[in-house]
């Protein structure tokens, strides 16, 4: 019963957090504080560690608490506070009720070769100021990609349908939200991963985390050590099975009566599917001899390791390449050299090295201005997020990216501080211009820039034209968002190195002389 | 009368009423044809009060708002509420005025006062921050979005020059009183901001305007569907780096409310008190040209309203 009991509260706690975590991924509304969200997501592991290595606080010290926690308990990161954990324990669920026979799991012999390559090969990756391996392969981040690129577009299409017809009835009570630059590509990726994902776990359970998972393998390495831990008791043991044809994880053993705890994700099916009460949760200290069979690496893994991670490497070169910024035609092309990063995220160095895509800030961005790269940020930065100032621009008052970022790839910052982060600068083609071509007034630009860097001079015959002041410009793309010609005729050259801009110089008006009584 | 006669002053009445039914000017022509009656003003302007108390005093003087709405009226306030900035920075109208137009609809009996804008910004950041969000809910009034094209249904210009379609908001087309709640100040395109730019607001292609000569366009759209009533907001007036402003060193403090029924006139008056010449402004003087309303002053009966002293 007991076990039942503690069984029970794996499940409800994994649906809680499973729930809420993808309640932030696709919430446009971003109902809950960012606070909230920070809390939440405290605990997934890649994001704290990445966030631990820029800000060394006790704010960012979720992976040391999941750490300890795997220590004590084996990886119950795995069993309910990964998002993908659960999602996978989901579909496997799913399974049973397609096929003639009822579906069991069964043991696997571990798959070492691909567990310590990507483990390695993430770890080297690091090293070398590649994420990209990481980014692919960390369980948030893919989960994050595949309810913001998947689910997303689903609830803001139920959402829009929702406020027709609301709308039909007299109500304005709900309002619509746009996908204007979602990004296709990311999500076709992220519906490959949710295809192989969905696929090894309908038909064999937690093979992703035992095969491919970054964090699982780290967090196996710990859980072979744990205090607590899953023991087969040999007296009582007949090697039915059934403990093993519960298990998620495939690492129950039953002929040779071992359990692979490296490969455990503490989902505690086995305790209650034994019939003999030979499979317990017990402390370690108790039953220090029976220790599980060890496995290990071997020189023939640790040369194979070495090869795929080389193969690794070399596909992944490629700096920052641009994309052109509107149609070839008659006038002046934009030819932008790099696009900017968020704001708070220091440049596309310190962006690109921290940031695993896991799309939140995508999802919580209210103008949707980050949007998904394809290869604005190269090859080793695809699907980071980027500013998209073809799809929107970034609304001056708002900090909502720094506050969600679960990385720290986009710091913290206060409106002040944001308000003279300079992602990069504006630049004007007068060939493209309204004002040059049609000699007609415009002004959109300036209009929508909030520090007034983009200035209406005069021109002739009463016009004014464009004029800017990089100084005092932040990069924010309301001008080339707002810019109504075909190409821009303004966009934003994006810093590598976020630089601080200028304080607009203000200067107190003085009121017309109009006299006391009225001017008609 | 003789009978040649008879026939000429008919035709010359058909053919000025077919112009001005193609111009989409009916008003003005009834206007000229129908004589001025005493009492009803053209313009009111109020000075040195509070916004709630000037309106009070303007809305009292051209017959309150029952002149305007009726029983049972859908009425639709269009303040501006362009960016995502406080009401002291003045970009945005304000929030009191606001407030205090809806209760009037409401006393004078419309079933409904709804309010929106197509910001600038990201809307719902402007909603809440310009403090109108909170005023029209003070008030009784219904807030609306304004944030996505569906909202907006293509409409013909009549006498548009440049402007022959454009896509306006529902409510501008299902209301049955259209009040049109302008900040007066300044603006890098359009030189001033008052109550035709802010019609800016009810429309979703927008960049096509500024692509296609600003200043005709915005005169352009009047010809659509002209305000019932305009209220100019002149308490705080940013006189540079508009429409958004960079501080509230922009800004002064000139307690001024301008309304009327024509839009020109309003836009007249307002330019006066922020400095400028109406005729310098390109959409006001060619909006007068086109006969959309007057930016003659001399020529209006103007009620002028001094809160103090």
């Amino acid at each position: 019963m007991t076990y039942r009991l503690l069984k029970r509260i794996r499940v409800i706690l994994s649906i809680v957090v499973f729930f809420l975590l993808t309640f932030v991924l696709v919430d446009f509304t971003v109902s809950l504080s960012t606070e909230a969200v920070k809390s939440l997501l405290y605990l997934q592991f890649v994001p704290s560690v990445i966030r631990f290595t820029g800000i060394v606080t006790l704010g960012s010290a979720g992976f040391l608490v999941v750490m300890i926690l795997t220590l004590l308990f084996g990886r119950i990161y795995c069993a309910f506070l990964c998002p993908l954990g659960t999602l996978q324990d989901i579909i496997s669920r799913m399974s049973r009720y397609f096929g003639k026979r009822r579906k069991v799991f069964r043991y696997r012999r571990p798959d070492r070769f691909i567990r310590y390559t990507v483990l390695g090969g993430v770890v080297i990756l690091l090293a070398l100021g590649h994420i990209i391996l990481l980014e692919l392969a960390d369980p948030w981040s893919l989960f994050g990609r595949m309810v913001s690129g998947l689910l997303r577009p689903v609830v803001y299409g139920i959402n829009n349908l929702a406020v027709h017809g609301l709308e039909a009835a007299g109500s304005y009570a709900l309002y619509p939200v746009s996908m204007k630059g979602y990004s296709w590509l990311s999500a076709g990726v992220s519906a490959g991963m949710l295809a192989l994902v969905g696929w090894l776990s309908f038909t064999r359970g937690r093979e992703y985390c035992n095969t491919v998972c970054p964090v699982g393998t780290l967090l196996g390495f710990v859980s072979r050590i744990s205090l607590f831990r899953i023991r087969l008791d040999e007296t009582l043991c007949n090697s039915c099975g059934l403990c093993g044809a519960s298990c998620k994880a495939g690492c129950i053993d039953t002929v040779s009566r071992k359990i692979d705890h490296s490969r455990c994700v503490m989902c505690l099916n086995c305790l209650t599917a034994c019939k003999q009460k030979g499979i317990h949760l017990v402390s370690v200290t108790f039953h220090r001899r029976r220790s599980a069979p060890e496995y290990s690496l071997g020189r023939r893994g640790i040369i194979r390791n070495g090869m795929a991670l080389a193969a690794g490497l070399f596909t992944l070169q490629g700096g920052q390449k641009s994309r052109g910024g509107g149609r070839r035609g008659e006038r002046t092309p934009v030819k932008r050299e790099h696009h900017a990063t968020p704001p708070g995220s220091k440049g596309f160095e310190y962006f690109n090295d921290r940031c695993t895509a896991c799309h939140l800030c995508v999802s919580a961005c209210p103008t949707h201005v980050l949007q998904p790269s394809l290869l604005e940020y190269g090859l080793a930065g695809m699907m980071q997020p980027f500013m998209d100032y073809g799809a929107s621009f970034c609304n001056f008052e708002c900090t909502v990216c720094g506050e969600v970022c679960p990385t720290g790839a986009i710091l913290p910052m206060t409106p002040e501080e944001k308000k003279q982060i300079q992602l990069g600068t504006a630049r004007f083609i007068k060939d493209n211009c309204v004002v040059y071509t049609d000699g007609t007034a415009c002004g959109a630009c300036s209009e929508h820039c909030p520090t007034k860097a983009v200035q209406m001079v005069p021109y002739w015959g009463g016009l004014t034209i464009p004029k800017v002041t990089p100084e005092i410009c932040v990069g924010c793309g309301a001008c080339e968002f707002a810019c109504p010609t075909t190409p821009k005729s303004i966009y934003v050259e994006g810093h590598t190195v976020h630089q601080q801009a200028r304080e607009p110089e203000v200067e107190q008006v003085t009121r017309p002389d109009t006299g006391d009584d009225f001017p008609f | 009368m003789k009978r040649r006669e008879f026939i000429r002053n008919g035709t010359g009445a058909g053919l000025a009423a077919w112009a001005a039914m193609l111009t989409g000017n009916l008003n003005s022509f009834f206007a000229s044809a129908i004589p001025w009656q005493g009492g009803a003003y053209d313009l009111v302007a109020v000075k040195d009060g509070e916004p709630e108390a000037m309106f009070d005093k303007a809305i009292e003087s051209l017959g309150g708002m029952g002149a305007f709405v009726g029983k049972g009226a859908r009425v639709v306030v269009k303040p501006n509420i362009g960016w995502d900035v406080p009401p002291e920075r003045a970009a945005t109208t304000h929030p009191g005025l606001v407030r205090r137009i809806i209760q009037h609809c409401l006393q004078a009996g419309a079933s409904q006062v709804h309010v929106f804008d197509n910001t600038c910004d990201k809307w719902n950041n402007c909603y809440t921050h310009s403090g109108i969000e909170q005023a029209v809910k003070d008030a009784g009034g219904t807030i609306v979005p304004g944030n996505a094209e569906g909202y907006y249904q293509e409409v013909q210009v009549p006498g548009g020059r440049r402007l022959k379609t454009t896509k306006v908001h529902e409510l501008i087309l299902e209301s049955d009183v259209f009040i049109n709640v302008p900040v007066l100040k300044h603006h890098s395109s359009a030189d001033v901001s008052i109550a035709m730019k802010n019609l800016m607001g009810v429309v979703w292609d927008r960049g096509w305007w500024h692509r296609n000569d600003l200043h005709q366009c915005i005169a352009d759209y009047c010809t659509h569907r002209k305000p019932d009533l305009n209220v100019v907001d002149g308490y705080r007036v940013m006189l540079k780096n508009g429409p958004r402003g960079v501080s509230v060193n922009d800004v002064v403090t000139l307690k001024t409310l301008i309304i009327s029924t024509d839009i020109v006139a309003a836009d007249a008056a307002a330019a006066k008190v922020f400095g400028k010449e109406p005729s310098d402004v390109p959409h006001i003087a060619t909006a007068h040209e086109m006969g959309v309303g007057t930016m003659d002053l001399d020529k209006l009966n103007i009620n002028r309203i001094k809160m103090q002293g």
